[in-house]
């Protein structure tokens, strides 16, 4: 691995008070948002690249606590000095967005009207409701447009539509193994996985927090349905084959098949930590991203009220969103006459590979963010 | 008009061709080199489309809007009349899909440029009576590693083009060294030139 960590790292808080109202229509009338920066704000406040996360995501993206020094940031080989999202260089902002189950305000936070966690009365989220959300912690930290807002899946989505919200607030978007839509197929896994929450019996209807319990069966299901999906069926077929545990088949229902034992661990390790209401709301926003439908689907159109210059990238492996997915994107920006570039990334890590490290994946971006003026 | 742009004779040429503020998209693009030249010298603003990674990582050093694809799967992200050139630089020689692809730049572009090197050259031809293929400056591999996998001439190139309803807009042929070839016959410029290139429409 090229260049340092960022090394120690704390996470900050934000509190705004002015209520942000929701594409579905809910208020929230104040929240948190948790965020960490890595690099230094230059003097002209020129240099700063939001990082957005994807589904599980969150404002840990680089180095480690103090007192943890095992929990590293979920993109800790892309940041740091003499990375490509070089600390040297850039400052850096990630975040955990609303809904989160991380610290900033979401379904597990108190809801200030009834005293009580928000569980099912959270309000549905959207992408461009982050947005604006990340807007203001960017007013905040004195950030009137950033060099880049980058991420991938869900978080490539955020810098695709800060890109459309925002065209005067963001010089670059970096829109990695992401789509300008879910296709029916995305949404059909998304609704399997929410399902399995929903029909948990500690699910609760989403206030399973007054029953001290959580719909720990659900998520894991979920999250195991999810998995198969970020995985590419080489990558399985490599890392377990019809590998067994022991060496005979057991006939029955027992963990016997290795990519069974590593699927229940992931999942096991998921529901432990992460919220169901939280699952919900992400697979939700990420179902209802579609920012062409303010254009009657015409993505040209909507793509042409950027003013970003694009580094698009997919990975030939990925089945989720597939690279023709990110082409779409690619095609629509060229009809807009925009800067962009696009790598298809040979890696063989299905929709995962956003997070791998790789030496032309990297490479690509390093040389990306090398030539942005500060 | 002898100085070599690059070691690239040609790129001087379609430098010729290309004005100001003309939108020029260079398939098979390498590493971005030709575009920069044009964006450079000539004001234009370009994208290149290109396969292999480490060129897509050498296009994006050199700051070149470049869109990672293959060429013979043809060009389906870019609308109708999108620019005003469609540049192929001795590339065409490693389509498989010639027609396909000829047809694909002038549904894009205005203009189709297209160079590639003359398999009639005379030292070309005098290779092959001695009984080896041709090795040389516009055709720089042997037989086994060679990306070329259509061996055409000139006016071969001329007959396709007329086949296919093309109009040549102009004819810009080059010896070995990069110097124009003069002689007006179709037969003496098919003998004497190395590397041609090509300006194509198509009758609206």
């Amino acid at each position: 691995m090229s260049g340092h960590s960022v090394g120690a790292v704390e996470s900050q808080r934000a509190h705004f008070d002015q209520p942000l109202h929701l594409r579905s229509g809910g208020i929230l009338p104040a929240y948190d948002l948790v965020y960490e920066t890595y690099g230094t704000l230059n003097a002209a406040k020129s240099n700063a690249i939001l990082v957005c996360h994807a589904l599980s995501g969150h404002h840990h993206v680089a180095g480690h606590y103090a007192d943890q020094p095992d929990n590293i940031g979920w993109w800790d080989n892309i940041i740091g000095p003499g990375r490509p999202l070089d600390t040297e260089r850039f400052f850096i902002v990630g975040l955990n967005n609303l809904g989160g189950c991380h610290g900033s305000t979401g379904p597990s936070s108190i809801n200030p009207a009834t005293g009580k966690q928000w569980g099912a009365d959270f309000p549905i989220v959207a992408v461009n409701d982050w947005v604006h959300a990340q807007a203001r912690l960017a007013d905040r930290l004195g950030i009137d447009s950033w060099a880049a807002v980058m991420g991938g899946s869900l978080g490539g989505m955020q810098a695709l539509r800060w890109s459309i919200t925002y065209p005067e607030r963001v010089r670059n978007a970096i829109v990695i193994a992401a789509a300008p839509k879910l296709s029916a197929q995305n949404i059909a896994f998304n609704d399997v996985a929410r399902q399995a929450i929903l029909t948990d019996p500690d699910f609760h209807g989403g206030n399973y927090y007054q029953h001290n319990t959580r719909p720990v069966r659900g998520l894991r299901l979920a999250r195991m349905l999810g998995h198969i999906t970020y995985l590419s069926d080489d990558q399985m077929g490599e890392k377990f084959g019809r590998e067994l545990r022991n060496s005979a088949f057991s006939f029955g229902f027992d963990v016997e098949f290795e990519v069974e034992s590593y699927l229940r661990y992931q999942g096991d390790k998921f529901a432990g930590y992460f919220d169901a209401n939280t699952y919900l709301l992400m697979t939700k926003a990420l179902d209802y991203f579609d920012p062409s439908r303010e254009d009657d689907g015409d993505l040209n159109k909507t793509l042409a009220r950027t003013k970003a210059n694009f580094l698009i990238a997919s990975f030939t492996t990925d089945w989720r969103f597939t690279p023709a997915r990110s082409k779409e994107i690619v095609a629509a920006l060229l009809a807009a006459r925009r800067n962009v570039s696009y790598a298809e990334i040979d890696l063989n890590f299905g929709h995962d590979s956003f997070l791998m490290e790789d030496a032309q994946y990297h490479g690509v971006v390093d040389a990306y963010l090398r030539n942005i003026k500060l | 008009m002898t100085t070599h742009t690059l070691g690239r004779p040609d790129f001087a040429v379609i430098a010729g061709w290309v004005e100001p503020g003309h939108r020029v998209l260079d398939l098979g693009c390498g590493d971005g080199t030709l575009l920069k030249h044009l964006i450079e010298t000539r004001g234009v603003s370009g994208v290149g489309v290109e396969i292999d990674d480490a060129n897509v990582l050498a296009a994006i050093k050199n700051g070149i809007n470049i869109i990672q694809g293959n060429l013979e799967k043809g060009l389906d992200e870019f609308a109708d009349q999108a620019f005003d050139h469609v540049v192929l630089s001795r590339t065409l020689q490693t389509v498989r899909h010639t027609e396909g692809i000829l047809r694909e730049m002038l549904r894009v572009g205005r203009e189709a440029v297209v160079s590639f090197p003359n398999f009639a050259y005379w030292k070309n031809l005098r290779s092959v009576l001695d009984g080896r293929m041709p090795v040389s400056e516009d055709l720089p591999y042997e037989w086994y590693d060679s990306p070329n996998v259509r061996f055409f001439t000139l006016l071969d190139f001329e007959a396709l083009c007329a086949r296919m309803g093309l109009i040549i807009r102009e004819r810009s042929v080059l010896d070995e060294e990069g110097n124009p070839v003069t002689c007006s016959a179709d037969r003496d410029v098919n003998f004497l030139g190395s590397l041609a290139v090509y300006r194509l429409t198509q009758p609206r």
